[in-house]
């Protein structure tokens, strides 16, 4: 490579044919200062060996935006400066060698509106396959409320989803049937029926059930609505299960949608691996049709879950807030899958708030502005079960959906009594917690004192009393928060 | 049957006490709170009718179970249920709603189908106590 600083090269120089580091093409901006409009993109950047990172910073500019590898003539026919992505900030991570931060920051007219399409083939794109770079991890994105606003944002939002299930003050519950592939349409609704009689707001399809010769489509749909009218005449409570549209095509999609609302469902789900194209015309639907949207995350775990290589989950999470889904599937903390309490904290405060303040301690690089967008529900699912109430209320709060797959269906004495087993735990946890008791640390005696007038609850707390999943995990934060010295 | 709607349905019917704690909570935290009545349990029922209006500057309690107890003096045979709202940018809407009175026989809801083509169906539920004309349902 020609030329030996950082330093961008100016002038008729800079168009020479031939060959420059990335930072002498423009890419590297040290003193650059963020735009209120520009989209700011965190990457946590592994260079190869020998590869400086200022210049691998700059490279990830430069080819995720307009930079090919060697200079070309047809830049001077535009704005070309403009159009540059800029690297202004490189920062070595904490207790990981050979890794960094690089701050990249993106002029808005690179992004057509509303797509997150065309915003993911420029910042996740080519560039991650780019051979100077070990590897490469989106952490996390600034979007400027100038985009924010170019999108939808959730079909229905956590309020009015509220108000159309007409439930207040506490999280919502679910489960999701089991096993999740084999049963025929008939008894799967019975699943659906006892779970929902029992006590829960919601059922849900997983996330690989869509139409196989044990049970099709139109079929599961229809058992399904019979159980949830008649578990809704049988408490006077609205009832919901999320029926899968997911399929091979829109077309096919779009037919399941429009079955579900003329069954009279109130909700319906997708799986993230149709793609966000395919999600922002769910959800585009889901609007027009007062059709809540749940998105299961399904597939997210091959690039989100390792901290060197890949997206973070909380990037996965803005996007989905960007398209319209209404709940997202975002973590446990106490379940069995992936999250660490911190970093899970980070997910919820993207799907929920109005604003999100910088907060490195949870993983978030940037004050975030979501401009009145509707909030995501997000679900918790995986793992969970009555016992661990308090703690759930604790770390994930009241507006989310707390889903009880296994802790309802394996119920010793039952569905039904399985799904009541989670109702009443959660309400004299809720109880417990607006009455300013010490919910947290009094949580197993809460639970015990309710039980003595819910014998469910007293069987579900004496099976799955030792059940507990400490693993460690594999994404968390990278800080921690440090005492200030004025305590 | 017993209508499973608001937040502590679940759960013995609340006392006094614990209905004041409730209350207090949600004044703690802003909310107006107040009471509706009806006797029409019908999920869909949205629009239960309001013992007066929403307490916006009432910072105790004790206020509202006084309202409660002439609500019960009057109606005592219906649903009565505290209803507390967030006027917080980004909520402005209901935060807890829960159930403090019912009538002491819920006889539940009728599930009518009618056979549509293709094996589909159309669902309708009915209180039984809406076969009664209002106000006399649950006497």
């Amino acid at each position: 490579m020609e030329g030996s600083s950082d330093t961008p090269v100016t002038g008729a120089e800079r168009y020479k044919a031939g060959v420059l580091k990335y930072a002498q093409m423009g890419y590297w901006v040290p003193d650059y200062e963020p735009r209120d409009t520009d989209i700011i993109a965190l990457f946590r950047i592994t260079p190869q060996d020998g590869v400086d990172p200022i210049e691998a910073a700059a490279a990830v500019a430069g080819e995720s935006s307009t930079a090919t590898w060697t200079v070309v003539w047809t830049d001077r026919l535009t704005a070309a400066e403009k159009y540059r992505a800029k690297a202004y900030r490189v920062d070595p991570v904490p207790n990981a060698e050979g890794q960094y931060f690089a701050y990249i920051a993106y002029d808005l007219d690179l992004f057509e509106p509303g797509s997150i399409a065309n915003l993911t083939a420029s910042i996740i794109g080519n560039v991650f396959g780019f051979k100077p770079l070990k590897a490469l991890r989106l952490e996390d994105m600034r979007l400027p409320v100038a985009y924010v606003k170019t999108f939808q944002g959730p079909a229905t939002g956590i309020v009015v989803e509220r108000e159309r299930l007409d439930k207040f003050g506490r999280p919502l519950l679910g489960a999701t049937v089991k096993p999740k592939l084999g049963l025929s349409g008939r008894n799967y609704g019975r699943v659906v029926y006892e779970a929902l009689k029992g006590g829960l707001d919601f059922t849900k399809d997983d996330e690989n059930i869509n139409s196989q010769p044990f049970m099709h489509w139109r079929d599961r749909f229809l058992y399904c609505m019979e159980a949830v009218n008649k578990a809704q005449a049988e408490t006077g409570e609205v009832k919901g299960t999320y029926l899968n549209v997911t399929a091979g095509t829109m077309e096919e999609m779009y037919e399941r949608a429009e079955f579900a609302k003329e069954l009279g469902s109130c909700i319906i789900m997708i799986d993230l691996v149709i793609g966000y194209t395919a999600i922002q015309s769910m959800a585009n639907w889901a609007r027009k049709n007062d059709m809540i949207l749940h998105l299961h995350r399904a597939g997210h775990s091959t690039y989100t879950r390792q901290k060197s290589h890949g997206v973070s989950f909380r990037v996965i999470t803005k996007w989905m807030r960007l398209t319209g889904v209404d709940h997202i599937h975002a973590g446990t903390v106490v379940g069995k899958l992936e999250g660490d309490p911190a970093t899970t904290k980070g997910y919820y405060d993207i799907c929920r708030e109005e604003f999100n303040p910088m907060a490195l301690e949870n993983g978030l690089f940037f004050d975030q502005d979501w401009a009145s967008l509707n909030k995501v529900m997000p679900v918790a699912s995986g793992g969970i079960h009555a016992g661990q109430m308090h703690k759930l209320l604790h770390h994930l709060g009241e507006d989310t959906v707390f889903q009880f797959g296994g802790g309802t269906i394996g119920h010793p004495m039952g569905i039904a009594a399985g799904a009541t087993a989670n109702r009443v735990a959660l309400e004299a946890m809720v109880l417990a917690r607006n009455e300013g008791r010490d919910y947290l640390n009094e949580g197993p005696e809460i639970l015990q004192a309710a039980a003595r007038h819910c014998q469910p609850l007293a069987q579900a707390l004496e099976v799955w009393k030792d059940v507990t999943f400490d693993y460690t995990s594999t994404d968390t934060p990278d800080f921690v928060p440090t005492p200030t010295a004025s305590a | 049957m017993r209508v499973t709607q608001g937040t502590f349905s679940f759960l013995p019917d609340l006392t006094d006490e614990q209905i004041t704690k409730q209350v207090q909570y949600c004044i703690d935290n802003g909310w107006a709170v107040s009471l509706e009545f009806t006797d029409d349990p019908h999920p869909r029922n949205t629009y239960w009718d309001m013992w007066g209006h929403p307490m916006f500057d009432n910072p105790d309690a004790a206020a509202l179970m006084t309202e409660l107890a002439a609500c019960r003096k009057a109606y005592g045979d219906r649903y009565i249920r505290v209803v507390a709202f967030d006027a917080t940018h980004g909520w402005e809407s209901v935060k807890l709603s829960f159930i403090v009175n019912r009538p002491t026989d819920e006889p539940g809801f009728r599930l009518n189908r009618m056979e549509m083509e293709g094996r589909k169906m159309r669902y309708a539920t009915f209180p039984y106590s809406a076969d009664r004309p209002a106000g006399q349902r649950y006497q």
